[in-house]
């Protein structure tokens, strides 16, 4: 648990965050969106002290994250970065071994964890491990990044902006990556960004930063139904509102029982999905099969319009 | 099908041209009109009475026995020609290495065969000819290894070599008949203390340079405000002529020695090897500092975030990410420094400070050309090999730095 209490960042008596207080739930991610100089950068780098708070304090734990040497903390602390910030004159093991060494594991222990993270981000250990970072495509230099930052096994995980520098396709994949890896480690994971399409996907709850305060943090549903300002409201987009409150939850929780034909949608899909196989192929209602492929029943369009409604 | 026939054969009338088509290489047409003019326009040797006096120039033809002049006249021919057409990078350099040996031996030769015998004052030099020859078969080899892109080892195994082939010829006394031996077997002893005494000179105000000058220069990357100040001042000591400086530097040095104890039997004082080490060293900090500075700027922003991100202290930050980074081009520095010190030690012999520069003022001093040799080719040869093993070093340093950058 992260407990951000009355944080605040002053530059030359200029307030960037300004008493920012939030509570984050262990094992969940939460994504911090805002506009280029809202302080979402600045918030997340006071977690692990690369900034220091002018007042306030932040809680790791219960444990107030001054108790410690800062480059202490930040071992404990995964950090990624947008454009990976990989060390170019190490290989891709030396780099994601990095945190490892500085904490004093065995050679043994370091080499095991290099492989388990490489097998995981799908980069084969004696292919990739002895190469260097630009020898690597931008999506896979990204996963060494973001493996590096978990190699020491951090309760925590900070992302600034980590897929920013990703075309479309490989932005998708690597954020599935992200989901898996977090179901996998149970990591805390606190990601900041400004693709409000990124902060609906990976989100358990959305922390809207304008001008160094927090102004609305919930789960993504609450802030397409009640957002705070009219600054949350524009940042979520008029248009696009019915379309990411169907994006938030999976086709499994629209199932209804009777019977459809044609092509069936997993359950794991989005609403969103959906709505847009529905559309597509002319069809009032979709099958719905579990991830094994059991059939659930189906799920109607005009269910789908409902729940796309503005809640009453 | 059929289209292509047309346009095969209006090729072959282009790049035919009845058959005959030479294509001429840019460098080597350089390289052959100075072989052109150093073997047939210009003398190879020049023969003295005695060690002061004007000479006589000699062609090659006059300057040695017939055979081994038509021999070397025929190498001279056949090298010209492989420099000129667009032959494999190691036909040519096997050409040059092959004309340059060929040179020195036939100029050892020449050295023996205008020596009048039994003769001690008559001496034997190279000539115009000889140096613009061997200026021009110098490039040549330059040019092939340039194009053979050798590994980094590769070219300091080159500089052994001829570093081993020059010794062998010194050795084997090929070279005693030539005026420059004969000043140095006058010599001999004074020839290498004053060697030593160049190379101390310039290898030690060098490490000093590096001693101070990286950790200022670590400190004018980490301390903005200082940055400018630092670099302004290094540049203004750059500018004041050496002799000047010398002539700034006696009265500091002088009261040093005369009110710290222990200072004058250090060996400081106003003239002599002190100041010229003072100077060498000021004018090595601006190199040296201004690499640092620039080398660690260089280092990828991103990294230096992440590496604090991650845990590291600001030791470990330095020592393990941007000094391996920073490092090629603080070795650049280096590598100027070092070529600079060798050629500006010389200069050290004016107060007193030893050096080859004793050689270069004495020659002057009694019109000896060569004994202004004897301190010169020295000079240039250390340079040249500082050069190359500094280039060879900053190259394996920078290989997967400068990979990664470009990526």
């Amino acid at each position: 648990m992260i407990e951000i209490d009355a944080i605040t960042k002053q530059y030359d008596g200029v307030a960037v965050v300004d008493n920012v207080s939030m509570v984050i739930e262990p094992r969940t991610i939460t994504v911090v969106v805002g506009t280029s100089g809202s302080g979402k950068t600045t918030l997340l780098r006071m977690i692990n002290r690369l900034v220091e708070a002018s007042s306030g304090a932040i809680r790791l734990d219960g444990e107030d994250n001054r108790s410690i040497a800062g480059y202490e903390l930040r071992r404990r602390i995964g950090y990624a970065i947008q454009g990976h910030g990989l060390f170019p004159h190490r290989t891709v093991a030396q780099n994601i071994a990095t945190v490892p060494s500085l904490l004093g594991w065995e050679r043994r222990r370091i080499d095991l964890k290099v492989a388990e993270l490489l097998t995981l981000f799908q980069l084969e250990p004696e292919v990739y491990g002895p190469r260097y970072p630009h020898e690597l495509s931008g999506g896979q230099q990204q996963r060494v990044g973001v493996a590096r930052a978990l190699a020491a096994e951090p309760n925590v995980l900070l992302m600034d902006e980590p897929f920013g520098a990703l075309d479309p396709i490989i932005r998708a994949k690597a954020q599935e990556d992200l989901l898996a890896i977090q179901k996998h480690f149970g990591t805390t994971i606190v990601l900041v960004t400004h693709d409000m399409n990124e902060a609906f996907h990976l989100a358990n709850k959305i922390a809207v930063m304008d001008q160094g305060k927090v102004v609305q943090y919930g789960p993504p549903a609450e802030l397409v139904q009640m957002p705070a300002t009219s600054f949350v409201e524009t940042l979520i987009g008029d248009a696009e509102r019915p379309f990411r409150l169907l994006s938030i939850s999976t086709a499994g929780t629209a199932a209804e029982p009777g019977e459809a034909s044609g092509e069936p949608i997993r359950e794991d899909r989005t609403q969103q999905e959906a709505l847009a196989d529905l559309l597509w192929s002319g069809r009032r209602a979709l099958p719905v099969v579990s991830v094994t492929g059991t059939p659930m029943g189906r799920v109607t369009l005009d269910a789908l319009l409902k729940r796309a409604a503005r809640p009453l | 099908m059929g289209r292509t026939l047309p346009s095969v054969r209006l090729f072959d009338r282009v790049g035919g041209r009845g058959g005959l088509r030479i294509r001429l290489d840019k460098l080597g047409i350089v390289i052959a009109l100075l072989a052109a003019y150093g073997g047939l326009g210009a003398s190879f040797a020049v023969s003295k009475p005695n060690r002061i006096v004007q000479g006589q120039a000699k062609p090659i033809l006059d300057a040695l026995p017939s055979w081994a002049a038509w021999a070397l006249m025929a190498l001279l021919f056949v090298a010209a020609v492989a420099a000129l057409l667009r032959t494999a990078a190691w036909i040519k350099l096997l050409a040059a290495a092959a004309t340059l040996l060929a040179l020195a031996l036939a100029m050892g030769l020449a050295g023996h065969f205008l020596t009048p015998p039994g003769n001690t004052y008559a001496r034997v030099s190279p000539a115009s000819g000889f140096w613009i020859l061997l200026l021009a078969f110098a490039l040549l080899a330059a040019d092939a290894i340039t194009r053979l892109k050798p590994p980094p080892w590769m070219r300091v195994l080159f500089l052994i070599l001829a570093a081993a082939g020059v010794g062998g010829l010194l050795v084997s006394g090929s070279w005693d008949g030539l005026s420059m031996m004969k000043e140095y077997a006058g010599r001999a002893d004074v020839f290498w203390v004053e060697a030593g005494k160049h190379v101390t000179l310039a290898l030690g105000s060098l490490v000093a340079a590096v001693a101070i000058g990286l950790p200022l220069g670590i400190l004018c990357h980490r301390v903005e405000p200082l940055r400018a100040s630092v670099l302004n001042t290094l540049n203004l000591i750059q500018t004041i002529p050496s002799i000047a400086l010398f002539g700034i530097l006696i009265a500091p040095l002088g009261w040093i020695a005369v009110t710290v104890p222990g200072a004058a039997a250090l060996g400081i004082r106003g003239i002599g090897a002190a100041p010229a080490f003072v100077a060498l060293f000021l004018y090595s900090l601006l190199p040296v500092v201004a690499n640092t500075v620039i080398g660690l700027s260089g280092v990828p922003k991103d990294a230096v975030d992440a590496a604090r991100g991650i845990g590291m202290t600001n030791r470990q930050r330095l020592l393990k990410i941007e000094f391996p980074l920073a490092l090629p081009v603080i070795l650049t520095g280096i590598r100027i420094v070092l070529v600079q010190n060798i050629g500006l030690a010389t200069i050290a012999a004016l107060i007193g400070g030893g050096g080859f520069g004793v050689f270069v003022f004495q020659g002057i001093g009694q019109t000896a050309m060569d004994l202004v040799l004897l301190g010169a080719v020295p000079t240039v040869a250390l340079s040249f090999a500082a050069a190359v093993i500094l280039d060879a070093l900053i190259e394996l340093n920078s290989r997967a730095v400068n990979g990664a950058r470009s990526a």
